[in-house]
């Protein structure tokens, strides 16, 4: 299937095999700019390699990525390192702050790795978590927050590079509803104010209803529910 | 639960008697409800009405005539239709999907289909309910919450049916 036109990142007919594991089995996939895609699917379904393949973390055996237009393939180790760190930002479910650094410091580092001086870098830092409601806790190191707020720095911090397309990955499976709700809110309000495209991993229905379509992926193929219907 | 529909989907194995339906609806999704005979009778003069059904041989015997009915072409159009169409998300539907997905196993038709096309219905719904919700004052809130928890407990079956359907296949085709 040829990802519709305009498409920010696509994938077509990805295979990935782990050992006797097929993860992915000809899976397609395609986001617009300001696009939240949710991808479903039930554990052990291929979903998070999906997710690594689309963000250039894992190479896929077979099978085409483009972003913005290009392939990612023709694109050597660096490029795909810079790629991830300005164009692309992370969120993961659990333990992704640095300990030792405080919440400022942890929302700019992604800008201090691209050589911002740190006092721009915390300037920027501090509006975004203004953005995600814990500029309060800038001088506190993250064993000194909740999971909810912890997990509100980290979307600052994935976002603090205006990146173009943020990877989400069960972003709220360590939170209670109340603080899951509350970080979707944040993080998809935000991501649509800098027209980022949202890839969120899921496996919760409340979670996927802040998306704008869903894919469901089972046995290491994906169903594009909105083309299909 | 359409019994037009399930009486039609069951029709589809072979021709049977109104007896043999009502034995095999029963058996499969009458658990606690068994249907009436004239339920079925008054289906199908129903169904043979609407064209769906056809009078595939008359048995005479010492009671009354005996019908055997056979699925016509328009009849498994209308089957695969239903099949094809989710249900509006509202709580206790579970019955209408499982009888759906049973169907879907016995005539050989791709039950994750059916729980993949439901699934997105329920969502749709809940975008409307979570984008209400985000825009609403607390009553709104709290409104649109529980309709947001009924319909993800019915996708929390959903899900579970879908990672069964191997096991229910084994089950309902012996």
């Amino acid at each position: 299937m040829t990802p519709p036109p305009g498409s920010l990142l696509a994938a077509e007919n990805l295979h990935k095999v782990y050992g006797p594991t097929t993860a992915l089995d000809g899976a397609e996939f395609s986001i617009h700019p300001g696009e939240v895609v949710a991808v479903m699917g039930p554990s052990g379904s291929g979903k998070s390699t999906l997710l690594h393949c689309l963000a250039g973390i894992v190479t896929p055996d077979s099978g085409s990525i483009t972003y913005g237009g290009r392939e990612m393939a023709t694109m050597g180790d660096g490029e795909r390192s810079a790629l991830r760190r300005s164009e692309f930002g992370f969120v993961f479910q659990f333990g992704q702050l640095v300990p030792e650094l405080t919440c400022v410091e942890n929302v700019a580092l992604p800008l201090r790795l691209n050589g911002t001086a740190r006092k721009e870098a915390e300037r920027t830092a501090l509006t975004w978590m203004e953005r995600l409601e814990v500029d309060d806790l800038r001088k506190k190191r993250p064993g000194e927050v909740s999971g909810g707020q912890g997990q509100r720095v980290a979307v600052a911090r994935a976002l603090v590079t205006s990146p173009r397309v943020l990877f989400a990955d069960e972003p709220t499976g360590a939170l209670d509803s109340l603080n899951g709700e509350r970080v979707m809110d944040l993080l998809t309000d935000a991501a649509r104010s800098t027209n980022a495209a949202v890839v969120l991993v899921t496996h919760e229905a409340r979670v996927a209803a802040y998306s704008d379509r869903e894919i469901v992926v089972r046995d290491g193929k994906s169903r594009d529910m909105e083309r299909i219907v | 639960m359409s019994i037009g529909h399930t009486l039609l989907g069951l029709l589809e194995s072979g021709p049977r008697h109104g007896y043999d339906l009502k034995r095999a609806f029963d058996e499969k999704f009458g658990h606690d409800r068994p249907l009436h005979y004239g339920q079925v009778y008054s289906t199908m003069s129903r169904l043979l009405k609407n064209g769906l059904v056809e009078v595939d041989g008359i048995e005479a015997g010492g009671g009354p005539e005996r019908k055997r009915y056979a699925i016509t072409d328009a009849g498994i159009t209308d089957v695969e239709r239903w099949l094809a169409t989710p249900e509006p998300p509202e709580p206790y539907l579970q019955s209408t999907l499982y009888t759906k997905v049973v169907l879907a196993l016995l005539t050989h038709r791709e039950a994750a289909d059916i729980l993949d096309t439901q699934r997105s219905e329920h969502l749709r719904m809940m975008r409307i309910l979570t984008d209400r919700k985000r825009r609403g004052d607390l009553a709104d809130q709290l409104i649109c919450d529980h309709a947001l928890f009924h319909l993800e407990a019915d996708l929390r079956w959903l899900e579970l049916t879908a990672a069964r359907l191997d096991k229910l296949a084994e089950v309902v085709t012996k």
